[in-house]
C-alpha cells in the first residue's frame, strides 16, 4: 500500500490517439419556447460549377432549430434565394410573416481557403443587423457556420451562443462480460465525436480545464482510482493523484492552476482537498467524518461548493478555497441535494435533487435559497452548465439506457440528445473557446 | 448474468465436491497462490472422477460462511445487518489464521443519486466491513478497500431488486 504514495509523482503516458467514433449524438427538441421566432435562412451562394463543399445555411438552420427558440422556414417556402443584400426584395418577404432573413455566399479563394460573407437582415426595417466576412479552411467550414449561428443567436437573444462549443461525456458499451468505457469529446451538436481515453475499467467525473485544452477525470486502471489530467491535443496523460483510498471528483480552479478533489487517504474518510498543480502542494479543506465530495469552484475562485452528508443526508455546503474556514450549509430544501455546479454568473447552483423519490435536476438560487426543479426524470444526474449559463446538459435514462438531455435554465426548452450506440453519461460542457 | 455470481456458484460446487472436514484440516494453500480475484477460501478442488459415486456431504457452518463473499446493505446505509455477522466472523478468523492472505473489500452503491457521492457510500460500506474484520482478528495490513460506487453494478435493471443486489461489499481474496 505504501508504494502507492510514491506514485504521486508525475507520470506521463501517451493516451489512445484521439479516434473518431461512430457513436455520434443527435439533438432533438422535445419542448421549445411557446412562440419561437420565425426566421428564413437562404442557402448560401456558391460560384464554382461543383457543389458547395459545405451546406452552411443547412447547419445554421439546424443550430437555430436545436436551440428551441427559432422556427426557421422550410426551404420550399422560401420565396426567393438572394445571396446579396441587393438581391433581396423585402416586400416579398414581408408577406411571409417572417421578420428575419439570413443570406450569404461562400467563395473559394485558394486551394484550401474559403471566404464566407453573411448578413442577418431585419425584414421589417429592410436593414442589416449583422454583416460579416469569415475566412476559413475547408475543414473549418463547419466551425465557421457554428460561429455564424452564435453571432445570429447573440444578436437576437442577447445570450452568447454555444453552438461552437464542445462537450465531453463518458460512453459505456457492454461487449459480453467486458464493459468498454470511453471518454469522448464532441462538438456541442454531437458531431466530430472523438474518443480521448478508452478503458475496460470505469471512467468518471470528467472536468474541463478553463482553457478547454485539458480534461481531468477519474480512472480505475489497476482496480484503484486515480485522478488523471489529459492534454487533448497531444493525448498526454498525467497522473496527478493516485493516493491510497479514493481519488475522485476533480474540478479545475477558474485560473487553471489548482485542482479541487476528493481524497479518502488511509483512514477511508472522504474530504475535499485542493491540489496546486505546479508544486503538488495539497491543502485540506474539510475534516468532517462525513462524506465530503463533489467540489465545484465559485467563478471568482474564492469558494468551493461541495456535497456533504454531515447533517444526515447529502446537502450542499460552501467553504473558503484557501482552507481554514468552517463550511456553511447552503441547501435546506429537500432530503437530497448533491453534486453542485455553480452557474457562470455565480448566482445559482445546479444540483441533483430528490423529488419525492425521483432524482431530478434542480437549480438553487444562492440569494433567495429558492429551489426550482427543472427536469421530470426518475434518475437524472450530472448537470453541467453551458458556458453561457442558459442551458444545462445532464444525464437521464430512457427505456433503461443512459442518455443525455438538456434543459434551459428557465425550464422552457428541453432537448433530447440521442446516442446512436451505447450508453452515455456524465456530460460536461466545455468553456468558450478562446478566439 | 454477472460473472462474479457465476464464479461464486462454481466455487460453491467445488466446495460441495471436496468434502467438509478435509477443508478445516488442510490449510487452503490454493488461496494464497490463486491468481484470480474471485478465489474462494477452501476452494481446493478434487477432480470429480476421484470423488467417485455420488455422496451426500454435509457442509460445516464455518465453510458456508467463508464461501459467502458478498455483504448487502440497506438504501443509503452502511450498517452491517446481523445476518452477516457469522460470515464476517468466519472471514476474520480465517484472516487471523492466515496472516499472509490479503483481502480487498470492494464497496458498491446502487445507481440512484450522484456518482461521486455513491463512491463515498461504497467506501463507507467497505470501511464498515473492514472494521468488523479487524475486530474479528484480521490485521490492517491484510485489508485494502476500493469503492466503485455505482460504476460496476451486479444487476442492471432500475428497480428495487437490482438496487438491493448492487448495494454491496464484495470480498476479493488475492
Amino acid at each position: 500500500m505504501k508504494q502507492q504514495v510514491g506514485w504521486l509523482g508525475v507520470i506521463w503516458v501517451l493516451a489512445v490517439i484521439a479516434a473518431p467514433v461512430d457513436a455520434q449524438l443527435r439533438i432533438e427538441i422535445s419542448k421549445g419556447v411557446d412562440r419561437p421566432v420565425p426566421i428564413a435562412v437562404v442557402p448560401f451562394g456558391w460560384q464554382a460549377p461543383t457543389t458547395a463543399p459545405f451546406d452552411i445555411a443547412g447547419l445554421i438552420n439546424q443550430d437555430l432549430v436545436s436551440s428551441g427558440r427559432f422556427a426557421p422556414l422550410e426551404q420550399r417556402d422560401l420565396v426567393s434565394r438572394p445571396t446579396t443584400l441587393a438581391e433581396v426584395e423585402f416586400g416579398d418577404w414581408r408577406l411571409l410573416d417572417v421578420d428575419l432573413l439570413v443570406i450569404g455566399r461562400l467563395t473559394q479563394t485558394d486551394q484550401d481557403r474559403f471566404t464566407i460573407n453573411f448578413q442577418l437582415l431585419d425584414i421589417l426595417r429592410g436593414q442589416p443587423l449583422l454583416s460579416f466576412r469569415l475566412e476559413s479552411s475547408g475543414g473549418g467550414l463547419r466551425r465557421a457556420a457554428h460561429q455564424i449561428s452564435d453571432m445570429i443567436f447573440e444578436q437576437l437573444t442577447g445570450i452568447r451562443g454555444v453552438f461552437g462549443t464542445r462537450i465531453a461525456y463518458v460512453s459505456v458499451e457492454r461487449e459480453g462480460e467486458v464493459m468498454r468505457h470511453r471518454l469522448v469529446v464532441a462538438d456541442a451538436d454531437g458531431y466530430n465525436a472523438r474518443i480521448v481515453f478508452d478503458s475496460p475499467e470505469p471512467i468518471m467525473s470528467p472536468a474541463w480545464s478553463p482553457d478547454g485544452r485539458k480534461l481531468a477525470y477519474v480512472s480505475f486502471e489497476g482496480q484503484r482510482s486515480a485522478v488523471i489530467v489529459q492534454t487533448l491535443r497531444s493525448g498526454a496523460q498525467q497522473t496527478v493523484s493516485s493516493r491510497a483510498g479514493i481519488n475522485g471528483a476533480p474540478a479545475f480552479s477558474p485560473d487553471g492552476r489548482k485542482l479541487a478533489l476528493t481524497l479518502s487517504r488511509d483512514e477511508g474518510n472522504l474530504d475535499i482537498y485542493v491540489l496546486s498543480l505546479a508544486n503538488q502542494v495539497l491543502t485540506r479543506l474539510t475534516t468532517s467524518p462525513a462524506i465530503d465530495t463533489e467540489a465545484a469552484w465559485s467563478p471568482d475562485g474564492q469558494e468551493i461548493y461541495f456535497t456533504s452528508d454531515r447533517s444526515g443526508g447529502p446537502q450542499i455546503y460552501r467553504v473558503g478555497a484557501n482552507g481554514g474556514t468552517r463550511p456553511r450549509r447552503v441547501t435546506f430544501e429537500g432530503s437530497y441535494n448533491a453534486r453542485p455546479r455553480v452557474s457562470p454568473s455565480g448566482e445559482e447552483l445546479a444540483v441533483v435533487f430528490n423529488d419525492r423519490g425521483n432524482y431530478r435536476i434542480a437549480v438553487v438560487d444562492l440569494t433567495t435559497s429558492v429551489t426550482r426543479i427543472l427536469t421530470d426524470g426518475r434518475l437524472d444526474e450530472s448537470p453541467s452548465y453551458a458556458p453561457n449559463g442558459a442551458t444545462l446538459i445532464y444525464a437521464t435514462r430512457n427505456r433503461g439506457e443512459g442518455v443525455l438531455s438538456a434543459v434551459s435554465t428557465d425550464g422552457r426548452i428541453k432537448q433530447r440528445i440521442a446516442s446512436l450506440a451505447g450508453e452515455v453519461r456524465e456530460p460536461v460542457w466545455a468553456p468558450f473557446r478562446p478566439f | 448474468m454477472n460473472i462474479r455470481y457465476g464464479l461464486i456458484l462454481v466455487a460453491l460446487i467445488q466446495l460441495a465436491a471436496c468434502g467438509g472436514d478435509s477443508w478445516t484440516r488442510t490449510p487452503p494453500k490454493a488461496l494464497e497462490s490463486a491468481p484470480t480475484a474471485e478465489a474462494v477460501p477452501g476452494g481446493t478442488t478434487t477432480p470429480a472422477e476421484e470423488v467417485g459415486s455420488p455422496e451426500l456431504i454435509r457442509e460445516g457452518p464455518e465453510q458456508t460462511s467463508l464461501s459467502r463473499l458478498v455483504i448487502y446493505f440497506e438504501f443509503d446505509q452502511s450498517d452491517i445487518r446481523s445476518e452477516f455477522n457469522e460470515m464476517l466472523a468466519a472471514h476474520g478468523r480465517y484472516l487471523a489464521d492466515n496472516p499472509d492472505t490479503r483481502l480487498r473489500l470492494e464497496g458498491h452503491a446502487d445507481e440512484r443519486g450522484s456518482r461521486e457521492y455513491n463512491i463515498g457510500l461504497g467506501e463507507r460500506r467497505a470501511q464498515a466491513v473492514r472494521r468488523v474484520l479487524l475486530l474479528q482478528g484480521a490485521a490492517s495490513g491484510q485489508l485494502s478497500t476500493v469503492s466503485f460506487g455505482e460504476e460496476r453494478p451486479a444487476a442492471f435493471s432500475s428497480d428495487e431488486e437490482s438496487w438491493a443486489l448492487n448495494r454491496r461489499v464484495e470480498l476479493v481474496y488475492r
